[in-house]
């Protein structure tokens, strides 16, 4: 085995037991706080004690949804960084927070989920990114090519338009559909259905498998798209493909959670000056680490000021942008290239 | 004429962009020959090259690889036959010995996670063809430019290609890495009978080291043939617009090209009198 290989083992045996803690210390805090070691002979005793309640009922469905959640926008913002080469790329830059948003807004607004049910909020947020990621996609796909700098363009474009009609819904609304949307917006892991978390999880885990197929052409396009070319690599197909798997993924987090930001820009970052820019260890490693931060954000987030709780969506931004800056600070430090 | 096959045919080739077109390109390289592709800024080098790259598509005409037509290639047969060194590598925090690795990905199968042991050896071999082994573990952006060209090199050659193709190995480099990489592939052009076509701007470099030349102006070509064809003194500064004067190299015998001020023009048409 190469000494490359060893060091990949390691770092995703390192990931993996990290997660497993984070877990557990997410399982163990709360508003009832149980030891960290206790978790284990808790749930050995079985469904009779309170205590077994908590943990699965309560904070076990948010640990799934943080792990789906967190792996899934990670994975997103690794894939769309790849395909675009640009560092500043996320999930949200291309307009699917913005849509998503739209969408919910829209549903509040409107009082479509007192007439339809709660499933309707997630659902209209996920309507409402397909049809900006639909839109981003058509506008600047011509003649069946990409032109991958416009469609950046283009998503930013859309995304302000989004945003605005948002707000202008917002400001004719009533002050206690204002409430939903904000709360909406900001994010969360609190999610009653059961199902949609499986789903999400479900979804993380298939696209994380299927990003796999592409590690070949990413490598190939950490060159650039004509070098990429040159080595055989069919580079339109792949970078639509990747556009829709990871325009998928956040579109399903943002309606699941809500719009939880910076977990797509910097935990990529992060693994790339940790691991190294080689695809085969970077997706599963940006997943593993996505996962990572927002199930403890997700800690720090019910703990901060329990027994209420902050928007996950608030930490993340705060402490991911407080790692952010004193990642760049760092001179010796440097992100990837802008080409 | 020949008496080898060739390697690169190209028929009645036209090609370009809106405001810039290539027309009827004729050329012909035999197999194992190190030709340039020569002319002035502007003139379409970069287009011809983008058209045998398979970068840019073509309006008429045919590119035929050996027995092979280019456009009916798929991309990864394509990337076996021809390989392409850029003007820029630009390849940043990638490994040197990962880098040159990738130059097998024409040959993996798509489900193949880990480079093969034949992989691992040829990449090895061509690296030490090219004095880069003693780099393998450097990041590429830790290099000169000069030995970035030689990785760019060494992986193209674990691409195991019939055509090795060159945008302008040598412009960014002093005389030394400029003569130090030419020399690589004249070497490889030797020995291994690799074909080299090469687009370059410097004419006596051209000179020296290929066999063939193609001069391109305003989408045509202008001359194709030996150096002695091409580089007459009339042929440049038709192209050029430029008065120079060739002599042979006094070792190579191969034209060299010698540039003429506008001090040193004045000067003589004072001492003849004539008012040109």
């Amino acid at each position: 085995m190469q000494n490359k290989h060893l060091r990949w083992v390691i770092y995703l045996a390192g990931l993996l037991v990290l997660l497993i803690a984070s877990v557990i210390l997410s399982l163990s805090v709360g508003e009832m706080n149980l030891g960290f070691f206790d978790i284990f002979s808790i749930l050995g005793k079985g469904h009779t004690s309170m205590e077994y309640t908590i943990i699965t009922q309560i904070r076990l469905p948010r640990v799934l949804l943080g792990i789906a959640v967190g792996g899934a926008l990670s994975l997103s913002g690794v894939l769309l960084q790849g395909v675009y080469r640009n560092p500043l790329v996320e999930p949200y830059t291309l307009g699917i927070s913005g849509g998503a948003s739209l969408g919910v807004a829209f549903a509040i607004v409107f009082g479509l989920h007192q007439l339809i049910g709660p499933m309707v909020l997630p659902l209209s947020g996920f309507i409402g990114a397909f049809l900006i990621i639909f839109m981003v996609y058509s506008i600047s796909s011509r003649h069946g090519r990409i032109n991958i700098q416009s469609m950046l363009l283009t998503g930013v474009m859309i995304s302000f338009i989004a945003s605005s009609s948002m707000m202008l819904l917002m400001a004719i609304t009533s002050a206690e559909n204002l409430h939903g949307i904000i709360f909406w917006i900001m994010g969360s892991l609190d999610e009653p259905e059961m199902s949609l978390i499986y789903v999400t999880l479900v979804m993380a885990f298939v696209s994380l498998a299927v990003s796999y197929l592409f590690v070949q052409p990413l490598n190939a396009l950490r060159l650039g798209e004509e070098k990429a070319k040159h080595l055989g690599i069919n580079t339109d197909t792949t970078i639509k493909l990747l556009f829709l798997l990871a325009s998928m993924l956040a579109g399903v987090c943002v309606a699941v959670a809500g719009v939880i930001g910076f977990v797509g820009l910097i935990i990529p970052h992060l693994m790339r000056l940790l691991v190294g820019s080689d695809y085969r260890i970077l997706l599963v490693s940006s997943f593993l680490s996505g996962s990572i931060f927002l199930v403890l954000s997700d800690v720090i987030a019910r703990t901060i000021i329990s027994p209420n709780e902050l928007p996950i969506g608030v930490i993340t931004g705060i402490v991911g942008g407080i790692v952010f800056l004193l990642m760049m600070s760092r001179s010796s430090v440097q992100l990837m290239r802008n080409k | 004429m020949t008496m080898n096959p060739s390697i690169l045919n190209i028929q009645n080739l036209c090609c370009g962009y809106p405001k810039f077109q290539l027309s009827d390109i004729c050329l012909d390289m035999p197999k194992g020959s190190f030709a340039g592709i020569i002319g002035p800024n502007g003139s379409g080098k970069t287009t011809l090259f983008r058209a045998i790259t398979g970068t840019l598509g073509i309006k008429s005409g045919k590119i035929m690889l050996g027995d092979k037509n280019l456009r009916t290639l798929a991309p990864r047969q394509r990337a076996q036959n021809i390989a392409i060194v850029s003007q820029f590598i630009d390849a940043g925090d990638i490994s040197v010995e990962d880098y040159v690795l990738m130059g097998r990905i024409p040959y993996q199968s798509r489900f193949s996670f880990f480079e093969s042991d034949d992989d691992l050896r040829i990449a090895r071999e061509y690296m030490t063809m090219t004095d880069t082994w003693r780099f393998k573990d450097q990041l590429m952006s830790e290099l000169s430019g000069g030995e970035q060209q030689l990785a760019a090199i060494a992986r193209a050659l674990t691409q195991e290609p019939e055509l090795l193709l060159l945008d302008e190995p040598t412009s960014h480099l002093d005389i030394t890495h400029q003569v130090h990489i030419l020399n690589v592939l004249q070497q490889l052009n030797q020995e291994m009978g690799l074909s080299v076509l090469m687009v370059i701007h410097d004419l006596n470099l051209a000179s020296e080291y290929c066999d063939r030349l193609i001069l391109v102006n305003q989408g045509r070509i202008h001359t194709q043939g030996t150096p002695e064809e091409v580089l007459t003194f009339q042929n440049i500064e038709d192209v050029y617009q430029t008065v120079v004067v060739t002599q042979p190299n006094p070792l190579s015998g191969k034209p060299a090209v010698f540039l003429a001020t506008q001090k040193v023009l004045k000067e003589i048409s004072e001492r003849t009198g004539n008012p040109q």
